[in-house]
């Protein structure tokens, strides 16, 4: 799949900012005031700028409000929902809190709850897709919360909780890359089920249908970077999970909490180009491709 | 509504004959010369007399080799468009409701005024059935030719999708698969008609109908050849006598 900055930016700068909304709304750490408003407003910057960069990749971002119709079939109707929701009542929730010393509890809880319902609803939209096998994974909204919740409690500043959910979201990392390595050759499907010709021997792409590209092999098969693909999880796998890890471990300093989550962003950021770059839609078998 | 119908009252599609497509291309290019002028947004090239020309097609031809694990291997040529699936994921997956799946002839169409152009259906669609337009920024697809099939001003025998109109072998056919006694049904059921990568569980409603087997070559191809083979291999008389003396010195 051809990894489209806006949806690099989108799924990691939103899954770090509702995964800050999820412990804000629940009340970890117990801000009220400025010391609030500095904390939501990251937040918001977070997930609204990730929000804003998904429609930048639309052919027609002015009909983007269309997108609320279709939530009873589509997943990105539903996330559309999801993301308004958690952003009125965690608004809500952080109106009181920053300026009225008021600490609505309820309002907090339905927001984080719409903040994670968030970042499921994103995954499901790549997890429902049958036509990219290392995608349609039990694990994709495994890795996907799991790395919203490690980035917000990291950037919530809860060390004693950023480390176990850190380890977390590093073991689901590495099963996932195992088992998504494994993804297209068990999904069953190949040249012969896509031509219906494999039963009559062995199937080989002879002649694509044009002598130049088209969009289906510029959005599906994109295979520049993959070689690097083995290095590239090496960097981002210690950007991510093992620097920040570290630098929590050392005595606390507000140097080291920074590096930390500069890291892990640099690190989650490279992980979902990967996650893009390596995902490979059955349609590349048309074109003797992957 | 993304939502797809229980069930449509007629299965409109394309029964493509693998056995008869001889790969001549002119299906995709009377598709594209019909459906760039007429239905929606018109389907645009981009470099079009440049060094790296590209456009959007909603049908294109491509060839496969098989090779048996004994014999000759064949060439197989192979149009792919929509195949407006019972089960269509585009469907289901589109945000706005611009894809649908219409109840009375199944046929999946797109609403170019309501398609914000996320690419999602396409993704969804392990055929590649769906470009989206560059030059338009929305989610183009084959239409089955909605505006000629039912297209009064038409004479009657152009009212079937261009692509079928145009093939010069007879290698498209057009017709309401759902009815079991209708031709193109009964053409299915004759050849054993196929669907496209069945495991992703679209249900697809075109039809290809697998080549025939080939003809077996025998031993001897030509019956004429025998008697075309050499009569005197050793030279006799006077050119024998030559020969063997020659062989001496």
């Amino acid at each position: 799949m051809h990894p489209a900055p806006s949806v690099i930016i989108f799924t990691t700068l939103s899954g770090l900012g509702f995964g800050l909304l999820v412990f804000l709304g629940l009340g970890f750490p117990a801000v009220s005031g400025w010391i609030a408003f500095v904390f939501f407003a990251i937040a918001y910057a977070l997930a609204v700028g990730g929000l804003m960069a998904s429609t930048f990749h639309l052919g027609h971002p002015e009909r983007a409000w269309k997108a609320f119709t279709q939530w009873k079939t589509s997943w990105l109707s539903r996330e559309g929902w999801c993301a308004v929701l958690a952003l009125i009542f965690m608004g809500l929730y952080a109106l009181g809190l920053v300026f009225l010393d008021q600490k609505w509890s309820l309002l907090g809880l339905i927001g984080a709850l719409f903040s994670l319902a968030t970042v499921f609803t994103t995954s499901m939209i790549y997890t429902q897709l049958k036509t990219i096998p290392r995608w349609n994974m039990n694990l994709t909204p495994v890795m996907f919360l799991s790395f919203s919740l490690a980035g917000g409690a990291l950037l919530a500043g809860q060390t004693s909780v950023a480390i176990p959910l850190l380890l977390i979201a590093a073991l689901v990392q590495i099963l996932y890359w195992r088992k998504g390595d494994q993804a297209f050759a068990s999904s069953g499907t190949d040249l012969g089920t896509a031509t219906g010709l494999g039963a009559r021997g062995s199937v080989r792409a002879f002649e694509p249908p044009h002598t130049g590209t088209n969009y289906l092999l510029r959005e599906f098969v994109y295979v520049v970077g993959r070689k690097h693909a083995e290095k590239l999880r090496i960097i981002s796998f210690v950007l991510a999970f093992v620097l920040p890890v570290l630098l929590l471990v050392l005595p606390f300093n507000h140097v080291f909490a920074l590096l930390a989550v500069a890291s892990h962003l640099a690190g989650v950021a490279t992980s979902r180009w990967l996650f893009f770059a390596q995902a490979e839609h059955v349609v590349g078998l048309y074109y003797g491709k992957r | 509504m993304t939502q797809l119908p229980t069930s449509t009252e007629r299965k409109m599609g394309l029964v493509i004959d693998l056995d008869t497509c001889v790969g001549c291309h002119a299906c995709v290019i009377s598709c594209k010369g019909w459906n760039t002028e007429n239905y929606g947004a018109p389907l645009s090239d981009q470099d079009a007399y440049g060094a790296n020309p590209s456009g959007t097609f909603l049908n294109r031809v491509h060839s496969y080799e098989v090779q048996p694990a004994e014999g000759h291997a064949q060439l197989i040529h192979f149009p792919k468009s929509c195949l407006h699936c019972e089960d269509a994921p585009c469907v289901t997956v589109c945000p706005t409701g611009a894809s649908y799946k219409r109840v009375e002839d199944g046929i999946v169409l797109v609403n170019e005024s309501d398609c914000i152009g996320c690419g999602l259906c396409a993704w969804s669609c392990p055929y590649g059935a769906r470009e989206l337009d560059q030059a338009e920024g929305v989610m183009k697809k084959c239409t089955l030719c909605v505006d000629r099939i039912y297209n009064e001003n038409l004479p009657e025998v152009d009212r079937v999708p261009s692509c079928v109109r145009t093939c010069p072998a007879g290698a498209r056919h057009f017709g309401d698969l759902g009815d079991p006694d209708s031709d193109v049904s009964k053409l299915v059921a004759d050849r054993g008609g196929m669907d496209l990568m069945p495991e992703m569980g679209t249900k697809p409603v075109n039809k290809y109908l697998p080549p025939r087997p080939k003809d077996t070559v025998e031993d001897q191809i030509d019956i004429l050849a025998p008697l075309l083979a050499p009569v005197a291999e050793e030279p006799k008389g006077f050119l024998g006598w030559l020969d063997k003396t020659l062989e001496k010195l």
